[in-house]
C-alpha cells in the first residue's frame, strides 16, 4: 500500500478551490485515474471528471497533473515519482465542473479544417472498389492519424492562450493528416482555410504541443510541413 | 423541458451509431435531420478500444477464401445458434464495408502492392481479418466521426444520457435525454430511431470493456416491454491483462503468440490440438480457467488473481512493432512487462455480450410476438440479430457494427422520408412529463436515499463474477437470481450525494446502475433456464449441447414487473448442426 495525497482543483459555477484527499493505492502501478475514481466511489461522489477506456485511447481523461497536461489513465504513481499529486482541469478551456472542461470550441475548430475525405461524394459512397495505397503512402500521414482528440496539445499551447482565435495544434495537425493522404483531393481547399493569421502563422514553433501529445502525433512538425507547403511557389 | 424534432435519432456514437448516421445522411442526400445522442463525447465511445481487426472476404481469387467459408466458420463458432440468413448477409456486405471505409479514409495496413493486408484470427480458417495496426477500432471510429462532420444536418449531442425510449402503441416516438453539462432534460421527438448503445461488460468485476460500457439501455428496453434475446451468452476474452482487465488483442495469437502454463507447456494442445491458440474464445477461456483451477496457473502477487502467460518473445522486435505495437505499449505501460523480453500475465475477462435487443435480420426491433415496433431499429453490440449465436468470433463484431449500421441507417432514412413531420401530441407530452418527474422529483430532489450507488454496483459485479461466470451451475445461478432480486429492492433507495445540476456524474452513475440491475436479471434468468452447454454458456451440471431441446433463442421480457422467458427458433439455411471440434 502507498499513501497518496491528492490535491484536486474543484470548481462549480465559477468558484474555484483546492480540496485535499488522502487515498491508499494498491501499489506504485496505480494510475491517477485509479486514485480519482477511488475518491469518487469511497469518499466524495460529487467529484466530476471524464474517463472511459482507461487504456489511453479514448482521449477522455486529459488534465493537468503536477503542472503538466497528461492523460490520467496512463500516468502511474511510479511515473510521477511522488505521492503528493495535484490535479487541475486542462488549461485553455472553460471549466464545466471540477476536472471537466468545455471542449465545444475545440471540436468546432477541428471541424473547420474539413477533416474528411474530400473527393466526389458519389465516388466515395457508391464507388465499390477501394482506393489503393502503398505502405509508403500510408506512412506519409499515419502518425498524424493517431490523434485521439484528447485536447492536451491545445491545453499546453501558449499561443492558444494569447490568441483564442488560433485554430490550434490539433486542428492544424488534422488538416495535415488529410492533406498528406494520397486518396484525398482537398489539399488546396484545406490550405486556403489554414493559411492565415489565425491558422498556421499563429504558430511560433514553441513545440509544447508535440511534447505533451500522448500519441506521438507531433502537431508542431505537421504545422511546419504545412508552412513549407504554403510557401511553395 | 426543451423539445426537439428530428427525422432520425440515433442513440450511441460507436461504430454502429456513426455508420448508421453516415448512411442515413447519404441516403437522404444531406436533407434529413439526424440527431446522434451519446453519453460521452462522440469520439470517446468504447469502439475506439477495438484492436485486432474486422473480418471480410476481400480477395477470394488470391486467397482461396469464399463467402460460404466465412459464413460456415461463423456458424460453427456460434455453436449453431446464429441465424444463418443473418450470417449470410454479414459476410456478403462486410467486404463492401471494408472498401467503403477505405474510401472514407481508414489507414488500413497494406501489402506492398497496395492491397489491404489480412491476418489470421481465432476460429477463422483463412486469414481474413483486415486491420489498421492494432488500433483498428480507433481508426474506424475517427474516420467515421470525421466523415459525419461533412453533413451539416447531422447534429451530435455529446454527453446526452438517454434515460428513456418512448414507445406508444407499438410505435417509436422519441427519447428523453439528460444533458450532462447543464443538467437539463431534453425530449427528442423523431420519426425513426436507431439504438446503438453498445455492450455492458461493466455488469462484471473484470472486463476488457470501457467504464462507459454499462448497458442500462438493455434495462430501459425491458421497461418498455421490449424483449432481450440470448442474454445468457456472455463472451470471456481469454487474454486480459492482470489485474486491470485491459485487453491483449487476439491479434497477438493471430501473429503467432503462445499460451503457456506455469510448467511452460503450450496447454492448448490438450484442448484444441488442431487450432491451438487460435481456437474460438469460449474454448480457450475454459482451458485457461481449468489450468488455473488444477494448479497449473500462476498467481499475481498484488491482486491474488490466477493467470497464465502469453509468450510473444519469439515474434521478434520487428513484428511486435509493426503489427502489434499497441499490445507492446499496453504491457509495458500497465504491467511493466516488455513482451519482447518476458511473457505477459493474462486471464479471461468479460469482453462481449452476444445477446441484446431482439431484432429481425434487418435490425428491426421486434416485440415478443415478433411484430416490428414501427420506426425502431437496433444495431451493433446492443442488438442481437443474431450473427454471433452462442459465441462470437473475433473481428466479426466490427463487421457487424458496420453492416447493420449501414442497413439500419438506410432503412430508417427511407422510412422517415415517407412520413409527414412528426407531431408532439398530448400523450408524448405526458410521457415526457412523467420522465421529468421521475428524474427531478424522484431522484434529484428526493431526500432519504441510503445505500451508495457504488456499493450497489460493486455487489452486483461480485454476484455476476462469482456466480454467472465461465463455468456455471444451476444452484449458483439460482442463488444469484435471489441475491440480485434483493439487491434490486435495496437499490430502490440508492443515495444521491450530488444534488447539483452541472455535470452531475453521481446522478449518471445512479441511472446506469438502476438500468443495469434490470438487465443482469435477463442474463441470470436465461442462464438458469438453459439446461445445456453451448458456446460461451457452460453448465457444469449439463455439460453437453442439447439440440433436441435447446436449439432456440431465449427471449426475456417484463410482464407486470416480473421477468418472463419465451423462445423462438433458430433460422437455419445451409448448415445443419454438427459436433464442434477444433
Ligand atoms: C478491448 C476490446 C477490443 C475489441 N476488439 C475487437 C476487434 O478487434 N474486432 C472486433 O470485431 N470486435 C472487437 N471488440 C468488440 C467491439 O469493439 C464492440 O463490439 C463494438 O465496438 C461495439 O460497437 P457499438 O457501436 O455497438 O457500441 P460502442 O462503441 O460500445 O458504443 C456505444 C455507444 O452508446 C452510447 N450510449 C450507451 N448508453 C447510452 C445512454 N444511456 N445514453 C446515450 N448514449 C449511450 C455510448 O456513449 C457510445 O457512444 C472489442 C471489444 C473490446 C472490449
Ligand atoms: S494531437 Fe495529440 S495532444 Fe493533440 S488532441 Fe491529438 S492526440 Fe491529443
Ligand atoms: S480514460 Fe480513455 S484516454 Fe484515459
Amino acid at each position: 500500500m502507498v499513501s497518496v495525497t491528492l490535491r484536486v482543483r474543484r470548481q462549480v459555477a465559477g468558484e474555484g478551490r483546492w480540496q485535499v484527499y488522502k487515498v491508499e493505492a494498491a501499489s506504485e502501478k496505480a494510475t491517477v485515474l485509479d486514485l480519482l475514481l477511488k475518491v469518487k466511489e469511497e469518499q466524495d461522489p460529487t467529484l466530476a471528471l471524464r474517463y472511459s477506456c482507461r487504456m489511453a485511447i479514448c482521449g477522455s481523461c486529459g488534465m493537468v497533473i503536477n503542472g503538466r497536461p497528461m492523460l490520467a489513465c496512463q500516468t502511474k504513481l511510479s511515473d510521477l515519482g511522488s505521492t503528493d499529486i495535484s490535479v487541475e482541469p486542462m488549461w485553455n478551456y472553460p471549466v464545466v465542473k471540477d476536472l471537466v472542461t468545455d471542449m465545444g470550441e475545440f471540436f468546432d475548430k477541428h471541424r473547420r479544417v474539413k477533416p474528411y475525405m474530400l473527393r466526389r461524394e458519389e465516388e466515395i459512397f457508391e464507388g465499390g472498389d477501394e482506393f489503393r495505397q502503398r505502405p509508403e503512402d500510408v506512412e506519409r500521414y499515419l502518425d498524424f492519424a493517431y490523434c485521439i482528440f484528447c485536447g492536451l496539445c491545445y491545453s499546453a499551447c501558449p499561443r492558444v492562450a494569447e490568441n483564442p482565435e488560433f485554430l490550434g495544434p490539433q486542428a492544424l495537425g488534422q488538416a495535415a493528416r488529410w492533406i498528406f493522404d494520397s486518396r484525398d483531393r482537398g489539399a488546396q481547399e484545406r490550405m486556403r482555410i489554414v493559411d492565415g493569421e489565425d491558422g498556421l502563422w499563429s504558430c511560433h514553433y514553441i513545440g509544447s504541443c508535440s511534447e505533451v501529445c500522448p500519441r506521438g502525433v507531433e502537431p508542431a512538425f505537421a504545422i511546419q510541413l504545412l508552412k513549407m507547403r504554403a510557401m511553395r511557389p | 423541458m426543451d423539445l426537439y424534432k428530428y427525422d432520425v435519432v440515433i442513440v450511441g456514437s460507436g461504430i454502429a451509431g456513426l455508420r448508421a448516421a453516415l448512411q442515413a445522411a447519404w441516403t437522404g442526400r444531406g436533407r434529413l435531420s439526424i440527431a446522434i445522442l451519446t453519453k460521452v463525447h462522440a469520439m470517446r465511445s468504447h469502439s475506439v478500444s477495438a484492436e485486432g481487426g474486422m473480418s471480410a472476404v476481400l480477395y477470394p481469387d488470391k486467397t482461396g477464401d469464399s463467402l460460404d467459408l466465412h459464413a460456415y466458420d461463423t456458424v460453427k463458432g456460434s455453436d449453431f445458434l446464429a441465424d444463418q440468413d443473418a450470417v449470410e448477409l454479414l459476410v456478403r456486405l462486410a467486404p463492401e464495408e471494408v472498401r467503403l471505409l477505405d474510401r472514407l479514409g481508414v489507414p488500413w495496413t497494406r501489402e506492398p502492392d497496395g492491397r489491404i493486408a489480412q491476418r489470421p484470427f481465432g476460429g477463422m480458417t483463412i486469414p481474413r481479418t483486415t486491420f489498421a495496426a492494432d488500433k483498428t477500432g480507433f481508426f474506424i471510429m475517427s474516420t467515421l466521426y470525421n466523415n459525419v462532420l461533412r453533413f451539416d444536418k447531422v447534429h451530435i449531442y455529446h454527453e446526452h444520457f438517454v434515460t428513456k425510449v418512448v414507445i406508444e402503441n407499438g410505435e417509436f416516438r422519441g427519447v428523453v435525454a439528460l444533458d450532462l453539462k447543464t443538467g437539463e432534460l431534453r425530449a427528442f421527438r423523431a420519426k425513426a430511431g436507431i439504438l446503438a448503445a453498445g455492450g455492458s461488460g461493466r455488469m462484471y468485476r473484470l472486463t476488457t470493456m470501457a467504464h462507459s460500457s454499462t448497458g442500462e439501455i438493455y434495462g430501459f428496453a425491458l421497461r418498455e416491454g421490449l424483449p432481450l434475446k440470448d442474454m445468457e451468452f456472455v463472451q470471456f476474452h481469454p487474454t486480459a491483462l492482470v489485474p486491470s482487465g485491459i485487453l491483449i488483442s487476439e491479434a497477438a495469437r493471430g501473429e503467432g503468440g503462445y499460451l503457456v502454463n506455469r510448467e511452460g507447456e503450450r496447454f492448448m494442445q490438450r484442448y484444441a490440438p488442431q487450432r491451438m491458440e487460435l481456437a474460438p474464445r469460449d474454448i480457450i477461456s475454459r482451458a485457461i480457467v481449468t489450468e488455473i483451477m488444477e494448479g497449473r496457473g500462476l498467481t499475481d502477487p498484488e491482486s491474488g488473481m490466477g493467470h497464465v502467460l502469453l509468450d510473444l518473445r519469439h515474434l521478434g522486435e520487428r513484428k511486435l512493432n509493426e503489427r502489434i505495437p499497441f499490445i507492446r505499449e499496453l504491457a509495458i505501460k500497465y504491467v511493466g512487462v516488455d513482451p519482447l523480453k518476458e511473457p505477459i500475465p493474462v486471464r479471461p475477462a468479460v469482453h462481449y455480450i452476444m445477446g441484446g435487443i431482439h431484432t429481425d435480420t434487418y435490425g428491426r426491433v421486434l416485440d415478443v410476438g415478433g411484430n416490428w415496433v414501427r420506426g425502431l431499429w437496433a444495431a451493433g453490440e446492443v442488438a442481437s440479430v443474431s450473427v454471433h449465436g452462442a459465441n462470437r468470433l473475433g473481428s466479426n463484431s466490427l463487421s457487424e457494427c458496420a453492416v447493420w449500421g449501414r442497413l439500419t441507417g438506410e432503412e430508417a432514412a427511407k422510412y422517415s422520408m415517407g412520413l409527414a413531420e412528426p407531431t408532439i401530441d398530448e400523450s408524448f407530452r405526458e410521457s415526457v412529463k412523467a420522465e421529468e418527474k421521475r428524474i427531478y422529483d424522484g431522484l434529484l430532489h428526493s431526500e432519504g436515499g441510503t445505500v451508495s450507488v457504488y456499493e450497489v454496483r460493486r455487489r452486483m459485479q461480485d454476484i455476476m463474477e462469482d456466480h454467472v461466470g465461465i463455468f456455471r451451475h444451476g444452484s449458483q445461478l439460482g442463488e444469484a437470481a435471489a441475491m440480485l432480486k434483493r439487491l434490486r429492492e435495496e437499490a430502490r433507495s440508492m443515495r444521491l450525494d450530488d444534488r447539483g445540476k452541472a455535470y452531475n456524474q453521481n446522478l449518471r452513475d445512479l441511472l446506469e446502475v438502476d438500468g443495469m440491475l434490470d438487465a443482469v436479471m435477463a442474463v441470470v434468468a436465461g442462464a438458469y433456464a438453459r439446461t445445456e452447454s453451448r458456446g460461451a454458456h457452460y453448465r457444469t451440471d449439463y455439460s453437453k449441447r442439447d439440440d433436441a431441446n435447446w436449439l432456440k433463442h431465449t427471449l426475456a421480457y417484463m410482464r407486470g414487473g416480473s421477468l418472463e422467458l419465451a423462445y423462438v427458433p433458430v433460422r437455419i439455411t445451409k448448415w445443419q448442426p454438427e459436433e464442434r471440434k477444433y
